[in-house]
């Protein structure tokens, strides 16, 4: 008996000593394409990505402050650009992972016409947005209304998530009946999975380029680069792609 | 200071203020009966009315939005009457603090209406008093410690509220953003001059009632 707790005991500390952690920010949007590579990425490398999920702004001023993430996987590319600008994120290291793609839905079915009609024919008391000021869906969905004339007559009717997670809840509970969320949160099988939805067409706003970058912590960490580097790989892309994603 | 941070500060204040005189309309016949009664029920409603003050405000808000919204109970019963739908109102916030704010008045009352003990009620009936008339010339007076420090504290905390408003405020400007959740979104913003001017005001502000309650009120000083 003690032989053996023996033995798992030294096993475990060698398993530790291996795999290397990795503390990764990513934004809400791509909670869902996250967990499904997170264990890929594990079994595949051996490291282990340890994700939290929330608005990229946030995972600034947390960064700047001393939080201990090691790669960050935002919701734009603004963030690890100024990131590295400001020594806290590691030049060279940003690039594309992944190209948002913005949808109207509602938890209703045939709610949402597949043209966006609702928009300027009206019948709802809430329209959830995450905030634009932060929120990259926010400002893209606010851009989309503008290019389509009706952002005026609708802006009495905003309600605003704290970041596109919360924007979804907003509308998955009936609170708000209808909502401009992220393709890849109510994606399923390569279609909207359940209620309505308008896929809001490219050219109504502009790209949502979603950039991951290395944090300061996690230079020369091997297991943060290689998370960047199976995010590159073809396994993540097609993952990625099947959550609604364009790649670059 | 923009317009938008004062339109937060203003909001916030009517909303406590509303909150505030709600909760003494209705924490006062809870608090009284809660110090008077012998039931067994008092260990429930206690325990009810002292559950804000454990479950984290995201509990509160998760709850309340579900109920709140058209497939809740409470949601169908407002639609039905014709008021709408409460999550995104300030309506809905007034009620949602209602109960976020409760124990912080209930209970500071329903200490000092305990302090009193059955003495001077007993000598109130004696003298022919009804216990309507002995509730207002005897036990409001001698527990108004009790009730000012129940007011400030359930102020203040309206004030400081900012999980649950996050959750069903919606965060519309003039109706549900308010002063906490205009600070995050500086915050998230990068505005750290705005955040620091609002956030500095609300320390500030905080100390000052804090200090107040703690000095001015012996009966609170008892408690604490």
């Amino acid at each position: 008996m003690k032989n053996t707790l023996f033995c798992l005991l030294t096993a475990t500390i060698v398993t530790l000593a291996q795999a290397d952690e990795v503390q990764v920010a990513v934004a809400a949007n791509f909670t869902g394409p996250m967990q499904v590579i997170a264990p890929l990425f594990e079994r595949d490398t051996g490291h282990k990505a340890i994700p939290s999920f929330g608005a990229t702004g946030k995972f600034y001023a947390q960064v700047v402050n001393g939080a201990p993430f090691e790669v960050l996987l935002a919701a734009d590319d603004e963030t690890p650009a100024r990131m590295v600008r400001e020594g806290h994120a590691v030049a060279g290291t940003p690039f594309t992972y992944a190209i948002g793609t913005l949808v109207l839905w509602s938890a209703k079915a045939d709610f949402v016409d597949d043209k966006g009609e609702i928009l300027k024919k009206g019948g709802f008391r809430h329209l959830a947005i995450a905030n634009p000021k932060t929120a990259p869906y926010g400002a893209a969905a606010l851009q989309a209304m503008g290019r389509l004339g009706v952002a005026d007559n609708l802006k009495p009717l905003f309600v605003q998530g704290e970041n596109i997670a919360q924007t979804q809840q907003f509308v998955a509970t009936g609170a708000a009946e209808l909502g401009f969320i992220a393709y890849s949160q109510v994606i399923k099988n390569g279609r909207i999975g359940s209620g309505s939805g308008w896929i809001v067409p490219g050219k109504l706003y502009d790209p949502i380029r979603q950039d991951a970058v290395i944090l300061a912590r996690g230079r020369d960490k091997p297991a943060a680069l290689a998370l960047l580097n199976y995010l590159k790989g073809d396994k993540a892309k097609a993952i990625i792609r099947s959550f609604g994603y364009e790649l670059p | 200071m923009e317009d938008t941070d004062l339109g937060a500060i203003w909001l916030t204040l009517k909303l406590a203020t509303v909150v505030t005189v709600l909760l003494l309309i209705v924490g006062t016949p809870i608090a009284w009966w809660l110090a008077r009664t012998r039931s067994r029920l008092k260990g429930v409603v206690g325990a009810v009315v002292a559950l804000p003050l454990v479950l984290p405000p995201t509990v509160l808000g998760f709850y309340l939005l579900v109920a709140m919204g058209p497939n809740g109970p409470v949601g169908r019963l407002t639609e039905g009457l014709g008021l709408g739908l409460l999550p995104f109102t300030f309506p809905g916030l007034v009620i949602a603090s209602v109960f976020y704010s409760l124990p912080f008045v209930v209970q500071p009352i329903q200490n000092a209406f305990e302090a009193i003990g059955e003495r001077p009620l007993e000598v109130a009936a004696t003298l022919r008093a009804s216990p309507w008339d002995t509730f207002w010339s005897v036990a409001v007076p001698l527990a108004k410690p009790g009730f000012l420090s129940g007011a400030i504290l359930g102020f203040a905390h309206t004030v400081g509220e900012f999980g649950i408003v996050l959750m069903i405020g919606g965060n519309i400007p003039g109706k549900t953003r308010v002063v906490s959740v205009q600070i995050y979104d500086h915050v998230e913003a990068l505005e750290y001059t705005q955040a620091h001017w609002l956030a500095g005001g609300m320390v500030l502000f905080s100390f000052v009632v804090l200090f107040a309650l703690y000095t001015f009120n012996p009966a609170r000083r008892k408690l604490a």
